[in-house]
């Protein structure tokens, strides 16, 4: 069987298990044993300020939200229901019109019940970071099926 | 983002708030566009109203919306509140902005209000309430701080 975490069974999942990811165009850029980095190519329908062209604040936490998340499933190598609980962002700079913006998220720590995660949003370099946050999760959130087993269904009854 | 540009923007939004034209400040905001979000008048209150789309699905198999979207429609009721609320100089930059997420969020027609709860004369910090069919059951909160001049 392919890992279920290299960056192509990621894509996957996600392009199938979480369709906001989908519509927003979300790729997974780079996986390690404790990070993610996911790249939100940049595209109008997101923009906040129409004469500026800079992003919405609230695309950028999308990003975000969806990093966090999935670099808990990453450390953990199980796609086990997860809910965010709380998730602080601090909007360091704007984005720059044009310009993709990366967000690469750290669990930094992982309790029995909840999972505490850190990232940074930037273009590319992540020490000039446009967004910094702090998050956590709840862990088995819901007894629902994992992510993976769920996408797979999916993507059989298509 | 130019000093320019931010007043052109600034200056369509104060228009369409003197006209009373409250689709015109979500039509103004390609993001909102995106979000098809509506902007309600409820006595001296905005309410803001985030319609059932299955494009905002995070989760198929609960199902629930996205927590990211939820997030940035309390941001951007946050942001709507502002501009139509205070006499504004430039247009607000969200500086930080903390989510607490209460309840899973149906794939349903959301809503939120928001309060002032401090208009400083630099930063505006906000309180932001989300709900879907039970206004007394709030899906998240959140807590916002924007610097407004």
């Amino acid at each position: 069987m392919a890992n279920m975490f290299d960056i192509s069974q990621i894509q996957n999942i996600i392009d199938i298990g979480i369709p906001h990811c989908a519509d927003i165009g979300v790729k997974v850029e780079e996986i390690s044993e404790t990070d993610v980095a996911m790249r939100l190519p940049y595209d109008k329908r997101f923009v906040g300020n129409p004469v500026s062209g800079v992003l919405h604040g609230g695309i950028i936490t999308t990003l975000i939200d969806s990093a966090s998340g999935m670099c808990i499933y990453v450390k953990m190598q199980k796609y086990i229901p997860i809910a965010t609980l709380d998730l602080r962002i601090d909007y360091l700079k704007a984005a720059e019109p044009g310009r993709d913006v990366i967000a690469r998220a750290t669990c930094y720590k992982l309790s029995r019940q909840i999972a505490f995660v850190r990232a940074i949003a930037y273009h590319d370099d992540p020490d000039d970071p446009i967004a910094n946050s702090v998050s956590t999760f709840m862990l088995k959130s819901t007894p629902t099926k994992p992510l993976n087993v769920a996408s797979k269904e999916m993507a059989d009854k298509k | 983002m130019t000093e320019n540009s931010s007043e052109q923007f600034l200056e369509a939004i104060l228009k369409a708030k003197a006209s009373k034209d409250l689709s015109a400040v979500s039509d103004l905001i390609p993001y909102f566009s995106y979000l098809g979000l509506e902007i309600q008048e409820e006595g001296d209150q905005y309410i803001c109203h985030l319609p059932q789309a299955k494009k905002f699905t995070g989760n198929p198999t609960l199902p629930a919306i996205h927590g990211g979207v939820v997030g940035a429609f309390l941001e951007s009721t946050a942001l709507v509140h502002l501009l139509l609320t205070q006499d504004l100089k430039q247009l607000p930059k969200i500086i930080t902005f903390t989510v607490d997420y209460l309840r899973s969020a149906k794939v349903e027609d959301c809503f939120a209000e928001a309060i002032i709860t401090k208009p400083g004369r630099r930063v505006a910090n906000m309180r932001v309430r989300a709900w879907q069919k039970d206004r007394n059951k709030p899906i998240a909160t959140a807590n916002a701080n924007f610097l407004v001049s």
